[in-house]
């Protein structure tokens, strides 16, 4: 791929070909590897090194057109600029994306590259096939690791626009997910895993991810059906995170805008979940495995406070959204046609002190729900509701027993406001970081 | 058989082919099969090349206004590397000889080759002369008689201008269009050379209603591979009748009880039930992975006398037809089950490979960036005997699912479908609507209860998400009887 500075010197030259006066680049390129074992042999090797970016280009009308390639070349970009240009003449009229105010602003780390190096797929082959024999090894009733793989990633990002902005960064990632499957006579087959992601195979958690998938695997085999009924529920952090992840809509400024969320903008500064809940958007949070500085509009990121004691303290933002709403992005843009808001990492804490402080150890009847599936299909965003299949235990006077199969049910809002505790560990997710939280009473669906 | 010509690979011609850039045509067969050549030489069993270009656009009104359009255009190339029952996968977005010898290059250190040395011969491979459906069914055109991003503008604003007629205590409505043009090339070293034209388009409504706290959202969507007039002649009146109908009566619908009941699901995408529960499971990728309950069970009964299932990918415009699959083999109409019986599993290569089952004409993957895999097509359940009135007239107290959301399978079986619309039936009537409800089952439980098909098997268009990604496809079933199922609600 060429280098940014190459783009953006072939951009300039084509946009004066075309007269083409203001435009802006967001782009990246991904070299990957990853390996998926079976049984100790190799199942699937993969390498990708690709490149892609959004260009949008500005007509004299003032509109703006969006067009993607992953031709980076003179030709690619020059067709590119001018196909965003065609389709600039049916850009909207009314709040016109505009570059961002903040796009040159300076940013601490700048053009920052942090880089481990790639390790040879044979190292990746060794380690994973040793990981799944351990696994295999752990307990007789595991009988392989259907779902599993390492993968390594350099990611390089930039932003460039046509009066000088121009903003690049570098990551690694390596990560390694590991799902066992049981089988045992007259029992059910039964499945469980765990996730690590890190800056590098060197400092990737491969005994923390084996130890969970373990321990969770044989926490599940022996199971029980569980009695249809309302409980109270305790989401682990990341089911926690997912769910809040699903409702994002609830302080997404463009959903918003658009009438497709919860919140309204009247909603700013409303109680919306119980006083023992708060909730920062926080793509620079130490925890953030390869945090990114800037978005997608090269506006810098930055912590939001999204939820404070309850109270919806602010909205994410990308520069039109904020535009409109007379505020400041919050650096959660993504490019496009048009420009989408999300969510860069969740931390959620403690907001106020509890009155009663709750512990596993000695709860009774209460259902601790590991993980949530499905979330595409059993959460209604715009609705608020959600019906899913979990993964979890119930809760006998402090032991636990491996549920079935079972879905909780309930609405994202009543959700919020019943939280009853907010425990004070956090434990890193990949999505954010967030404790166990206590919700007083949900429905289950078991039998 | 006739032994391979064998080249020198220092005589080799400069490398420096280059190819036509507007169109994958005989030109690229000189220097694909000399690659082929090298990764054989190297100690490869098998060497696949896949050449992708994509011209894509997507369009959307919301409410009044055109808010975006969105053109995406991309080449890339992936190379398939099988050395035994083992296989790698390298993607490029760099398709000059020298870039696709960089990744076969790449595959094959992945695999523990290398490419040969200067004096080593090379096994020339014969492609077949090229199998070009493209222009053998005249799709070389498609793409300019689509329409234009003007067309797209004003039919988007004319249907949500229409749906706003329609439907009442509405929040927001979106008009969606896209248009995925692709074309692509298959060279193997088993001599595969074909070229093919795809053309999937989508459009379809998503409607947002709200009175007070109540509120519903319905989307609805309809597919097409082979008419470039597709938006043209799409009837969203009639769309937008339906939608906002079953916007007005989700709104103030309660909330479904949970419990286990005997469920009809309407035909078309009601047949998403048996894409995940069973579908899925007869793909060769879950053998491979030993997830599925099926692997051993080819010749067995497996479901319901009552039920025969097909997957295929030669129904005349429904989204999961193909000419050929990414692997260049010719579409085929495979018979899942007959009668209740196992009878055939979906295969790609790497399936037949490692599992023995016979290639099926189903490798499909998204793009070049994914390996291709064991995939549906158009999946459905066969038409029964019975009429719908038969299905209702069975059921005391039950739960009518009349358009199903989407779903999924879990590693052990385990699945789950959201239900958009859904309506209580008392005593064989639909008595009044019902939303949040939830199926869950296990597949293999599942199979055996779908007691009743009707005679009205209607086809949907879908997206289904696997391992090489999300790819067009079509599910289908007649209105069909379960007898019991667990629904999770409140």
């Amino acid at each position: 791929m060429p280098t940014i500075n190459e783009i953006a010197s072939y951009a300039q030259t084509a946009a004066q070909k075309l007269g083409i006066q203001k435009f802006d680049i967001y782009g990246s390129t991904v070299d990957e590897t990853s390996v998926q074992v079976d049984q100790g042999e190799p199942q699937q090797m993969k390498a990708s090194n690709r490149s892609g970016i959004t260009v949008r280009v500005w007509n004299d009308a003032h509109t703006v057109g969006v067009t993607s390639t992953t031709d980076v070349d003179p030709i690619g970009l020059q067709l590119a600029l001018k196909t965003a240009h065609e389709a600039s003449a049916f850009g909207v009229k009314d709040n016109v994306p505009d570059f961002s105010p903040e796009a040159t602003a300076a940013i601490a780390h700048a053009n920052a590259t942090d880089r481990s190096p790639q390790a040879e797929v044979s190292q990746l082959l060794q380690t994973l096939v040793g990981a799944e024999k351990e696994l295999l090894e752990a307990h007789p009733a595991i009988v392989g690791v259907p779902y599993n793989g390492l993968a390594q990633r350099d990611i390089d990002r930039f932003y460039l626009n046509s009066v000088g902005a121009l903003r690049h960064e570098a990551h690694s990632y390596a990560s390694l997910y590991l799902y066992t499957k049981t089988e045992e006579e007259g029992r059910k087959p039964r499945s469980a895993g765990a996730f690590r992601v890190s800056t590098g195979l060197a400092k990737l958690d491969i005994n923390g991810c084996l130890k969970e998938a373990a321990e969770k695997t044989i926490s599940h085999l022996n199971y029980e059906k569980v009695k249809t009924g309302k409980y109270r529920v305790v989401f682990s952090p990341e089911a926690f995170l997912s769910l809040l992840g699903a409702f994002s809509n609830l302080y997404n400024a463009q959903s918003i805008l658009d009438n497709q969320s919860l919140s309204t903008p009247e909603s700013l500064n409303t109680q919306i979940a119980s006083p023992l809940l708060s909730v920062c958007d926080d793509a620079l949070h130490p925890d953030n495995v390869g945090a990114e500085t800037f978005d997608g509009e090269g506006t810098p990121t930055r912590r939001v406070p999204l939820i404070t004691n309850g109270v919806l303290t602010s909205f994410l933002h990308s520069a039109g959204t904020a535009k409109r709403m007379n505020t400041e992005p919050t650096g959660n843009a993504n490019m496009g046609a048009k420009v989408t808001v999300s969510p860069n990492f969740f931390h959620v804490f403690p907001g106020e002190s509890a009155s009663e402080e709750y512990s596993l150890d000695t709860a009774d009847n209460v259902i601790l729900i590991d993980d949530l599936s499905a979330l595409h299909a059993g959460v209604q965003a715009l609705q608020g509701s959600f019906s899913l299949p979990f993964d979890g235990w119930l809760i006998k006077d402090g032991k636990r027993i491996s549920i079935e199969s079972a879905t909780v049910a309930g609405d994202i809002r009543e959700v919020l406001n019943s939280i009853i505790y907010v425990e004070k560990d956090l434990e890193f997710t990949g999505s954010g970081v967030a404790p166990r939280v206590w919700v007083n009473e949900l429905s289950v669906t078991g039998e | 058989m006739q032994a391979p010509t064998l080249l020198i690979s220092k005589e080799l011609p400069s490398l420096k082919y280059t190819y036509a850039p507007d169109r994958f045509d005989e030109t690229w067969e000189a220097p694909l099969s000399i690659l082929l050549g090298l990764g054989r030489a190297a100690g490869a069993d098998f060497i696949e090349f896949f050449l992708e270009r994509v011209n894509y656009i997507s369009c959307m009104a919301e409410d009044d206004a055109i808010t975006s359009i969105s053109p995406r255009l991309s080449t890339g190339a992936g190379v398939r590397v099988f050395r035994g029952k083992a296989d790698c996968y390298v993607s490029t977005n760099d398709l000059s000889f020298n870039g696709l010898k960089a990744a076969l290059e790449k595959g094959l250190s992945i695999m523990g080759l290398h490419l040969p040395s200067p004096n080593a011969f090379i096994p020339e491979i014969h492609l077949e002369l090229l199998r070009d459906y493209a222009t053998k069914k005249g799709k070389d055109a498609w793409l300019g008689n689509c329409s234009s991003m003007r067309e797209m503008g004003d039919v988007l604003l004319s249907a949500n201008g229409e749906l706003a007629q329609k439907a009442d205590h509405v929040q927001s409505r979106r008009a969606v269009y896209f248009r995925d043009w692709q074309e692509v090339l298959v060279a193997s070293s088993d001599g595969t050379f074909a070229r093919d034209i795809r053309l999937a388009q989508s459009v379809g409504y998503s409607l947002l209603c709200a009175d007070g706290t109540n509120r519903s959202s319905i989307s609805k969507r309809s597919g097409s591979t082979s008419d470039p007039s597709f938006l043209r002649t799409w009837d969203y009146k009639a769309d937008a009748e339906d939608v906002s109908g079953s916007a007005a009566k989700m709104l103030y619908a309660d909330y479904v009880e949970s419990g286990s009941y005997p469920v009809i699901m309407a035909n078309q995408f009601g047949g998403v039930i048996f894409h995940e529960a069973c579908g899925h499971l007869l793909e060769t990728t879950q053998i491979e992975r030993k997830t599925t309950p099926f692997a051993d069970k080819k010749g067995q009964k497996i479901a319901h006398e009552n039920l025969t299932a097909w997957d295929e990918g030669i129904t005349s415009d429904a989204f999961g037809t193909i000419d050929m699959d990414d692997e260049g083999m010719p579409a085929q109409r495979t018979l899942l089950i007959e009668n209740g019986v196992l009878k055939n599993f979906i295969s790609d290569r790497a399936g037949s490979v490692r599992t023995g089952h016979p290639r099926t004409g189903s490798g499909r993957r998204q793009g070049f960036t994914f390996a291709a895999a064991s995939r549906m097509r158009n999946t459905y359940i066969a038409p029964g005997e019975y009429s719908i009135e038969d299905l209702f007239n069975s059921v005391e107290k039950g739960i009518y699912c009349k358009k199903m959301g989407g779903g999924s399978v879990g590693p052990t079986g385990q699945f789950n479908f959201a239900v958009d619309e859904a309506y209580l039936i008392e005593n064989g009537k639909i008595t009044k609507p019902l939303k949040g409800a939830t199926l869950i089952g296990e597949a293999t439980e599942i199979m055996d209860k779908i007691s009743m098909c009707s005679n009205d098997l209607g086809l949907a268009a879908g997206f289904c998400g696997s391992v090489s990604g999300s790819i067009y496809v079509t599910v289908g079933q007649p209105h069909i009887k379960v007898d019991s199922i667990t629904v999770g609600g409140r």
